[in-house]
């Protein structure tokens, strides 16, 4: 029992961090149609940008994580300005390959000015102490990753609902040239878009780099590759299918860790994208995802 | 090859591959190999890429099938006795030539990309991209944790070194006249046509899904040959070898060169091997200096894609192949009518 009990918490912190950066995809998606293969990286960015932050400005770890979400949101409302705003207008591919561009670009600039060797990030003692509590090991960085995973969602879905910008990014997901012809500016909504989504994955890093204490010029890749298994598993496009997906994919990916025999743990990436497979094989859509239908 | 040209072509290029065997030192041959080896990738991308107009980004993933098969294939029983002991029987006294072997590793690389290909080329083009990147790290998955058959982390080192360059280029001839008579095909047609518009491509009777599926997979064979080529090129294989990088560059060649053309293709596999060979050098000369640059080759490449979709989103050839730039321009180029209206918002 307490067993299962201490898996569920790991889920619970796994799928947090992915359903932050599922809907930041998500986000993107539901608007350009396009897979962010850069997103993972802003991952980096912001775990990155909370060492600099930690070790040598000496912030409290809040303001660190706030100053992750600023860089790593400005920085990609600049990637938008400079590489995706040329390209409105030719073909979705175009995007995709630009996405790529930009993760290798990220992913060598670090590696060519910070070096491939991964750096601890420490955060301080009294969030990343490890206790016993009812026969439970967690850390008050699990309580914080979970909370304040909740906390953003809570303030993203406000936002959505309620902010004009907001209301124009759900009227630009559902079809962009309407809303262009609305009077809105969708090249601004577009920017917000991006800053939104780089901000959130730029916070997901920092927990996911101070939970497993190291980041490294790749560490955002595979789970910003996994983030999108999680939107799939909500419906991309979808923000609510983005959050339940991520918490989906946490409790698969831990259960299936904790409960398949040992020698298959090593597997447990495979697993996940072989879940990707099945997915699209019998529900393309997810769970809350519409049926794309073909337009002329 | 039906005019006496293409025929003193092949001779004259047959007579230079047999000269560079012989007078070229070990690392010119080795990088006259590898421009080989990258041809046939671009070139086997370009199908997909350029094409069918998916996006595939399963290269690396389809070279790593094809590298491990070809080298359990080929490895000499007796080391595979001393290196991999847990190895099943048959596959243990299995020693098979070269030739068999690359099929073989062609063939299991194109089975692998049938099975992804059956969820996902029925669904929007982009699904497929990521599919084939979380291919990637299945196959990186397995090829760390299945000990018994691919030594995990330590991967497989002293391969026999099979890879001449008579048969790389050998072999590159047959990959691109494959591929360039399947793209002339009406299957080839299909293609384009799939790739220009999906839904009319549909009402003609074009059968969509089977297209790209055709070329996929075909596109999967040729990697898995490339992969197994690159394997007993350099003898050594780790699941560490077959990373994103690698998936990058080959679409950086068929990008750059120009997506929708063979001749691009070529062009850019020529081009994306030759440049950041000249780049290393430059990182390594740093290095003396204490501040090496690693990454710097990579930087350049990605900052020269960005630059292509923006400034010249068809590639330096833009569709168009060699013969028609000997002959007369092409009726309709791919990517002419981007930016259309039609498509403006999206």
């Amino acid at each position: 029992m307490t067993y299962l009990l201490q898996q569920t918490v790991n889920a619970l912190n796994l799928g947090s961090i992915y359903a932050l950066v599922a809907i930041g995809l998500t986000i993107v998606y539901g608007i350009l149609r396009l897979i962010n293969f850069a997103h993972g990286d802003m991952m980096t960015v912001g775990a990155y940008v909370a060492l600099a932050a930690l070790s040598a400005l000496v912030l409290p770890v809040w303001s660190a994580m706030l100053l992750a979400m600023i860089v790593a949101g400005a920085i990609g409302i600049v990637i938008e300005r400079l590489a995706y705003r040329p390209l409105r207008g030719s073909r979705e591919v175009a995007m995709l390959i630009t996405s790529l561009a930009i993760s290798s670009l990220i992913q060598n600039s670090a590696t060519m000015t910070l070096t491939a060797q991964p750096r601890p990030l420490r955060l301080p003692a009294e969030l990343a102490r490890r206790f016993e509590w009812a026969g439970l090991t967690i850390a008050p960085i699990d309580g914080l990753i979970l909370l304040l995973s909740i906390l953003l969602m809570v303030l993203l879905s406000l936002f959505v609902k309620y902010t004009t910008i907001g209301i124009a990014m759900r009227a630009c997901s559902e079809r962009v040239w309407t809303t262009h012809l609305m009077g809105v500016h969708v090249n601004r909504v577009i920017a917000v878009a991006f800053g939104v989504s780089a901000a959130l994955a730029g916070i997901a890093g920092v927990l996911w780099s101070g939970k497993f204490g190291l980041v490294d010029p790749f560490t955002g890749f595979v789970p910003g590759l996994k983030a999108f298994v999680a939107a799939v598993i909500g419906g991309v496009g979808s923000i609510p299918g983005a959050m339940v997906g991520g918490y989906l994919l946490g409790f698969a990916e831990v259960f299936f860790v904790a409960f398949a025999p040992p020698a298959l743990s090593g597997y447990r990436d495979a697993f996940v994208f072989v879940l990707l497979l099945a997915i699209l094989l019998v529900r393309p859509a997810g769970l809350f995802g519409l049926e794309e239908g073909r337009r002329a | 090859m039906r005019s006496l040209y293409g025929w003193l072509a092949l001779g004259a290029g047959a007579a230079l591959v047999v000269l560079a065997e012989y007078r070229l030192n070990d690392y010119y041959q080795r990088v006259l190999a590898v421009v080989a080896i990258n041809v046939i990738l671009a070139v086997s991308l370009s199908l997909t890429n350029g094409f069918s107009g998916d996006v595939s980004l399963g290269h690396a993933a389809f070279m790593a099938i094809g590298a491990y098969a070809s080298a359990l294939l080929t490895m000499p029983a007796s080391m595979k006795l001393l290196a991999l002991p847990d190895l099943p029987a048959w596959l243990a006294r299995l020693e098979l030539p070269f030739a068999l072997a690359l099929l073989a590793a062609g063939v299991l690389a194109a089975l692998a990309a049938f099975v992804v290909g059956i969820p996902v080329l029925r669904l929007r083009g982009h699904y497929l991209s990521v599919a084939t990147l979380g291919l990637m790290v299945i196959v990186q998955v397995v090829a760390l944790n299945w000990q018994t058959v691919t030594r995990g982390a330590r991967g497989l080192n002293g391969l026999p070194p099979l890879t001449t360059l008579l048969w790389a280029y050998g072999w590159m001839l047959v990959s691109v006249i494959v591929i360039w008579r399947l793209v002339r095909s009406p299957f080839g047609r299909a293609m384009l046509a799939v790739r220009e518009d999906e839904l009319a491509a549909a009402c003609r009777g074009v059968r969509v899904v089977r297209t790209r599926m055709l070329a996929f997979v075909t596109g999967a064979f040729f990697a898995g040959t490339a992969g197994a080529l690159w394997a007993h090129l350099i003898t050594a294989i780790a699941p560490a070898s077959f990373s994103f990088f690698i998936t990058f560059n080959v679409v950086a060649m068929v990008v750059i060169g120009g997506a929708g053309s063979i001749t691009g293709a070529i062009l850019g596999g020529v081009l994306m091997t030759l440049l950041p060979e000249w780049l290393r050098g430059i990182e390594t000369s740093l290095a003396g200096s204490g501040r090496p640059l690693y990454g710097l080759s990579q930087i350049v490449i990605a900052l020269l894609m960005l630059l292509v979709m923006i400034f010249r989103p068809q590639g330096l050839l833009g569709g168009r192949e060699l013969t028609d730039l000997l002959r007369r321009p092409p009726p309709v180029r791919p990517g002419e009518n981007e930016g259309a209206v039609g498509r403006a918002p999206r």
